[in-house]
């Protein structure tokens, strides 16, 4: 994947997507002392997948916090510190656990600012693994976000490689909201050069990671992955000429960069890791045909996990995941069948 | 550190002066509503004030606590302006939440206040959050969670009170039971006799006190917010004390016992600290009717101030969605 527009590459260094979040927290750690760690074995243990590995050693117990397994009281105590000045980064190890914080996020952090009239701010990340793989089964295998990204208040990230993954997660920490930071576990050894130090990548802005002319495929997290082997397949063995575009965030969402990518490209079909019904393939391609219908050649797609729970054995559960192939296949369909 | 304050004639005048206050005020909230003026709903305080201004007379201006959604008297006890609480409840653009947020929906950064709040128990977690803030940055603060027995039924309270002990975080819980969760009686609906086995449950200093008595109430605050400052850890007190209004305004209370009621409006906690002051010999009769009589000139006029404030603009509607 080519490196991204907005960032400037220091050093060669290629590191792993887990590797990049973790160097963004401890440089976001030291620059800002209010900055604090808690969760469920974030501190001694290193996380479970050891995904914060040596901050407990860096920062002590007055800024690493290991938990008891309470989501809601986790999440509703670092709204309550935010409000009084901390910037707690709350880890939940599984996506699926976010349906225990629900009122704390949706009633709570969601609302202060609004509520407060802008008195009190809710400065915060909730970093979360989600994603389909592993073979974890239905209740730890979801991709929620687009529930959340239907709460306003909430900004809700998504970052697909290691450089946008710490540029994305330092500009989380300094935002002055809550805001949701899903990374997909499979997509966290994924090795990327990213730049040392300062790196900042504004939430709210989407990324093209392949450039085209006939079709826009819209993706994020470990789908824009997906789109980008298919696109290679379809421009050598049906020579199409594919776009990429990551939307890295969904709340904010970069309405800009997708009408003006459909505006050039005139196809769009949109791609996700989540259940279809109801999530963000339905809100973006809805957007697409409100805003520029009139540079549509074919009717917006979307292509995403079934609406089904997740089933635990390696046969079914690689069904659920959108593939390369059924991303070329449907993209076909959008060109007649044929070119 | 933050000194105690200590109960002398000017904080016992000042503890007189708040109650009648609220009590005022949620008279005046009544007539609002009757007349129209509240859209939405709204929950009185009246018959629970020695709760709320008991607590927060102990508490310094910089200290926070975290209300519940029958918390106008909370926000009054802790500073707040009553013109600009008339003017929420009534959806007016100078109030707290520029007339979005009403009654159960009062934050005020001024005064510490993390907010009334519509979900029971939804508050439990913000002010021990507040109080771990204040430990981690070695602020001094205190934080003070109010909620109503309908929390002793949350597992919020009980997520938060496990981390609260476990960390010695300053944070008081004070449990306001009034008797009723809504419509039920808390008795209905509890198991675990006495209640305040639930503090105890994680090693937290716990006692049940007269709610109705706020030179009670202010004693055992005293006690826990020292203890906290110290970094000795939470406490949870639960205070008896008696809703004279309904769950919220409209409700006719045909639930309720009307020997019940007598009861403990014989025991009203103004009356009670009228008593004490003329038997300490702090204020005459004749000065407690003037004080009341100009604590009701203020809230009226208050009352009337808010009235004439106009609602919100439609330019309103989208601020503050985000920070800056």
């Amino acid at each position: 994947m080519p490196p991204d527009s907005n960032s400037n590459i220091q050093s060669d260094r290629i590191i792993t997507l887990k590797a990049a979040v973790l160097e963004a927290m401890v440089e976001e750690m030291e620059s800002d002392e209010n900055v604090i760690l808690i969760g469920e074995d974030v501190g001694a243990a290193g996380g479970v997948f050891k995904q914060t590995e040596g901050l407990f050693e860096n920062f002590g117990t007055g800024r690493v916090i290991d938990t008891p397994i309470s989501e809601s009281a986790i999440f509703g105590l670092s709204v309550g510190a935010a409000m009084a000045g901390s910037r707690p980064i709350i880890e939940v190890m599984f996506g699926d656990f976010l349906t225990l914080v629900m009122d704390q996020l949706v009633n709570q952090a969601a609302k202060v600012h609004y509520m407060s009239a802008g008195g009190f701010n809710v400065p915060l990340v909730l970093r979360t693994g989600i994603g389909i793989g592993g073979n974890l089964g239905p209740q730890h295998s979801q991709s929620l976000h687009s529930w959340l990204a239907h709460i306003p208040g909430l900004k809700v990230v998504m970052p697909s490689s290691a450089n946008d993954a710490k540029g994305l997660f330092k500009a989380a920490v300094r935002d002055n909201n809550p805001v949701i930071f899903m990374e997909d576990r499979m997509t966290y050894n994924l090795v990327e050069h990213v730049p040392t130090g300062e790196h900042v990548i504004p939430l709210g802005s989407a990324a093209v990671k392949r450039k085209g002319v006939e079709i826009t495929i819209f993706a994020i997290s470990r789908a824009v992955h997906t789109a980008l082997a298919a696109a290679e397949i379809l421009l050598e063995e049906e020579n199409i000429s594919t776009e990429v575009v990551d939307l890295r965030t969904l709340a904010p969402l970069d309405i800009k960069t997708i009408i003006s990518s459909v505006n050039k490209t005139g196809r769009a079909l949109v791609l996700d890791g989540g259940h279809q019904s109801f999530g963000i393939t339905g809100e973006i391609a809805a957007t697409i045909g409100e805003l520029t219908f009139d540079y549509l050649d074919a009717p917006v797609m979307r292509l995403a996990a079934p609406d089904i729970p997740v089933p635990y054995g390696p046969s079914l559960e690689s069904m659920m995941v959108p593939s390369v192939d059924q991303v070329v296949a449907k993209v076909l369909t959008m060109f007649g069948g044929s070119v | 550190m933050t000194m105690a304050p200590k109960l002398n004639k000017a904080k016992s005048i000042e503890l007189y002066r708040d109650m009648v206050t609220i009590r005022t005020f949620e008279e005046e909230v009544r007539k609002m509503f009757s007349a129209g003026l509240a859209p939405g709903l709204v929950h009185l305080y009246s018959g629970q004030e020695a709760v709320g201004v008991g607590t927060c007379a102990v508490l310094s201006a910089d200290d926070y606590i975290a209300s519940h959604h029958r918390g106008h008297g909370h926000c009054i006890a802790k500073g707040g302006d009553i013109t600009r609480l008339f003017a929420e409840i009534i959806g007016r653009r100078p109030g707290y939440s520029l007339g979005r947020g009403g009654s159960m929906h009062i934050h005020d950064p001024e005064t510490g206040n993390l907010g009334t709040n519509g979900i029971v128990g939804g508050s439990v977690p913000l002010a021990t959050g507040a109080a771990l803030s204040a430990k981690l940055r070695g602020t001094g603060q205190v934080a003070v969670s109010f909620f109503g027995d309908g929390v002793l039924n949350q597992g919020i309270l009980f997520e938060s009170m496990n981390m609260a002990a476990l960390w010695s975080l300053p944070v008081v819980f004070v449990c306001e039971n009034n008797g009723y969760g809504e419509f039920t009686e808390i008795d209905d609906v509890t198991a675990g006799r006495p209640y305040s086995k639930r503090g105890e449950a994680f090693d937290i200093p716990s006692g049940k006190y007269d709610g109705m008595d706020v030179l009670v109430v202010f004693d055992a605050v005293s006690k826990a917010v020292e203890r906290a400052r110290k970094g000795d850890g939470p406490s949870f007190l639960i205070f008896d004390t008696y809703r004279y209004s309904g769950h919220s305004v409209g409700d006719k209370q045909e639930y309720k016992d009307e020997k019940e009621r007598q009861l403990w409006e014989s025991r009203d906690p103004i009356q009670k600290m009228a008593k004490a002051m003329a038997d300490m010999k702090l204020a005459s009769k004749r000065d407690l009717e003037k004080m009341d009589e100009e604590i009701s000139a203020t809230v009226v006029a208050a009352a009337k101030e808010a009235r004439k404030m106009p609602a919100p603009g439609a330019d309103d509607l989208t601020r503050h969605i985000y920070a800056p």
